[in-house]
């Protein structure tokens, strides 16, 4: 008996389209992108997601996920969020945002979606910087980092403090769940998945409103190699966002 | 069976419309003088089964009128002056998307905060764009809390037949003004044809992507040529508008909206003194009707225009005219309204030629 059978270890998740993605080596985008896919196919939501794409570098998103998706103006993905969510109270819904999209642009559209408990899964992915339109500064750059826009460092005097948008939302009564994780090491990134698992479970069982922070590697504005990038994300960035649960009242535990 | 003669508030009478012609969901921030009609809304789309949410800003409500719309539902959003500036960019996305919606600005005087009087100061607006990109929003322009209902109701069908916005272009005082109304039956949403671009999950099919962002030039162009396209067959199809004894007119009034209900007072007045004055009122702003004005001035009459604002819809009334008949102008920005009696003596200053009130004005 011949077994010349192959076992399948590992493949694109379905909710991935066998498409090549645009961004730059090392960006936090393209694994976050697969991690949402692969907990789409887990927990068999893929056909009844609709997701919402950022203007930012993820601007693209619906030429990668394969599921339903619009585009939203710049900042208003929440507001487009809760539109679909009420016509669709049975369905799924995740915006996917940048640092600008979410925490510039669009901070009234995300307090209030939030505040208001939105029964929506948001990914905000932080790289700090603005990506797409060239490396300018973001609400959330670092004290000191040198952007476009900032070309001595970010001055607080002068640029204002970097903003926590998951500390800001903790405090508001309706969100149930927020968790800021890195896209660096393996172990963060399983921690990463584990926690969009959860803000997805927080979503499945209509409790709320939840968020999951990703400080994500933006090599190419940061101007370093990506394994730089990775390792100023895990030693630098997190020292003005730390990781780690933010809010839960979800009462769901540990998710594994 | 139609409803009973009712007595109604204009803009309980959009709300009431609304929910007859199958909207479900609304979307607001409050300004006045339109409160009335989220104010309506928030307990009439509870008993149907709808959404009502009042938004943190008028950004806001856009954006979840987008996300309706892309969902499925029949949507409306409405305002006044100030907060349909800050809507923009969402008609625009709106129209790039080739998704359909109902946005009701009832208009008030600007610029800036202005005031709460009545006003037509946001024609350009409502006419030419305001948001970015080649595009063209449908609006209609009511003259009377009967006429608020028909259009209220076509403005849903017309929406999703182009897949477009449409706008429902009043003022303060047509939202006040109490006047009897008859409803049409009420349609339940449920039985509006389906619709095969909007998202609801992909189970059983391709997913969808709804975008307006179009990097490749060439797509860029044939999206924006095929937009032109359904401007012009809207263009072709739906122009509408009034006469009021314009047969034997030697000066035609044209006034649209509250402005026009004046502009008829006065035209009545001259009349019993023997004065041959007719009435034009363009239901559609856009698309004007060009060529119904243009075939009529072509009778050799004057023609007044009698705005709300200093002078916009006149263009598109020298646009329609060309140099066929000579166009005077009586335009009054927001502020004091102007009685029939002020509009007839526009109307015989006119037709004296003795230029006292009003302006002749030319391309
Ligand atoms: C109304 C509006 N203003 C500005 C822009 C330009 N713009 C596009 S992306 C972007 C910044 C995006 O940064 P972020 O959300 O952090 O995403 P990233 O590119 O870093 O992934 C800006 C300012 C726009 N598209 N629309
Ligand atoms: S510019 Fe930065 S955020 Fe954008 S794709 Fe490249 S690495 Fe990623």
């Amino acid at each position: 008996m011949s077994s010349t059978a192959l076992k399948k270890l590992f493949s694109r998740p379905e909710s991935l389209k066998p498409n090549m993605t645009h961004y730059c080596p090392g960006c936090g985008h393209s694994v976050a992108h697969r991690l949402v896919a692969e907990l789409l196919d887990e927990m068999g939501l893929r056909e009844k997601t609709i997701g919402v794409a950022p203007v930012g570098c993820a601007v693209l998103a619906y030429n990668y996920f394969n599921f339903d998706m619009v585009e939203a103006p710049h900042g208003r993905a929440l507001a487009v969020a809760t539109g679909i969510k009420r016509v669709h109270p049975d369905k799924f819904v995740l915006t996917y945002q940048g640092d600008g999209d979410l925490a510039a642009i669009g901070t009234a559209e995300t307090i209030h979606a939030a505040n208001r408990g939105e029964k929506i899964s948001t990914i905000f992915i932080n790289n700090a910087i603005y990506g797409m339109t060239g490396g300018q500064m973001a609400p959330t750059t670092t004290v000191g980092l040198v952007a476009t826009t900032t070309p001595g460092g970010r001055d607080p005097d002068r640029d204002g403090a970097p903003i926590d948008i998951s500390q800001m939302l903790a405090v508001c009564q309706r969100t149930v769940y927020i968790e800021r994780c890195a896209l660096t090491s393996v172990k963060n990134i399983q921690k990463a998945k584990r926690a969009i698992k959860k803000s997805f479970l927080v979503q499945l069982n209509n409790l709320g409103f939840s968020l999951v922070e990703l400080l994500s590697p933006c090599p190419t504005n940061w101007k370093m190699n990506p394994s730089d990038a990775w390792k100023w994300t895990e030693s630098i960035l997190t020292k003005t966002y730390p990781l780690g649960v933010i809010k839960d009242t979800s009462g769901l535990g540990d998710v594994r | 069976m139609p409803s009973e003669k009712m007595l109604m508030r204009g803009a309980h009478v959009v709300g009431e419309a609304a929910v007859r012609a199958g909207c479900r969901y609304y979307f607001g921030y409050p300004i006045t003088p339109q409160n009335e009609l989220p104010e309506y809304l928030s307990s009439r789309l509870l008993e149907v089964g709808g959404t009502f949410i009042q938004a943190e800003s008028e950004i806001a409500s856009i954006n979840m009128v987008i996300g309706a719309s892309v969902s499925g539902g029949r949507v409306m959003t409405s305002s006044s002056s100030p907060g349909i500036s800050l809507k923009q960019e969402g008609i625009s996305y709106l129209c790039g998307q080739e998704l359909p919606a109902v946005i009701v600005n009832m208009m008030r005087g600007g610029p800036g905060l202005g005031n709460i009087a009545p006003s037509q100061a946001d024609y350009f607006q409502a006419t030419r764009g305001g948001g970015h990109g080649d595009y063209r929003l449908l609006v209609l322009a009511p003259a009377s809390n009967q006429e608020l209902a028909e259009v209220t109701f076509d403005a849903f069908d017309l929406a999703d037949k182009y897949r477009n916005p449409v706008m429902i272009l009043g003022d303060g005082l047509m939202g006040q003004m109490m006047e009897p109304v008859i409803f049409r039956d009420p349609i339940d949403p449920k039985e509006l044809p389906p619709k095969d671009y909007i998202l609801d999950g992909c189970k059983g099919r391709e997913p969808r992507a709804v975008f307006s962002m179009l990097l490749d030039p060439p797509t860029l162009y044939q999206h924006n040529m095929k937009l032109q396209k359904k401007y012009e067959e809207i263009t072709a199809r739906e122009v509408r508008y009034e006469t009021y004894q314009v047969n034997d007119a030697e000066l035609i009034l044209v006034a649209y909206g509250t402005a026009s209900r004046i502009a008829k007072g006065a035209v009545n007045r001259l009349r019993r003194e023997g004065f041959r004055v007719g009435l034009f009122r363009p239901v559609t702003l856009w698309p004007y009707p060009k060529e119904a004005l243009r075939t009529l001035a072509r009778g050799g009459a004057k023609i007044g225009v009698f705005e709300l604002s200093v002078g916009q819809m006149v263009e598109d009334v020298l646009m329609s005219v060309g140099s066929t008949s000579e166009v005077y102008l009586h335009g009054i920005p927001g502020g004091p309204i102007p009685t029939p009696a002020d509009v007839a003596q526009f109307a015989l200053s006119v037709l004296k030629g003795d230029g006292l009130v009003g302006r002749k004005v030319e391309i």
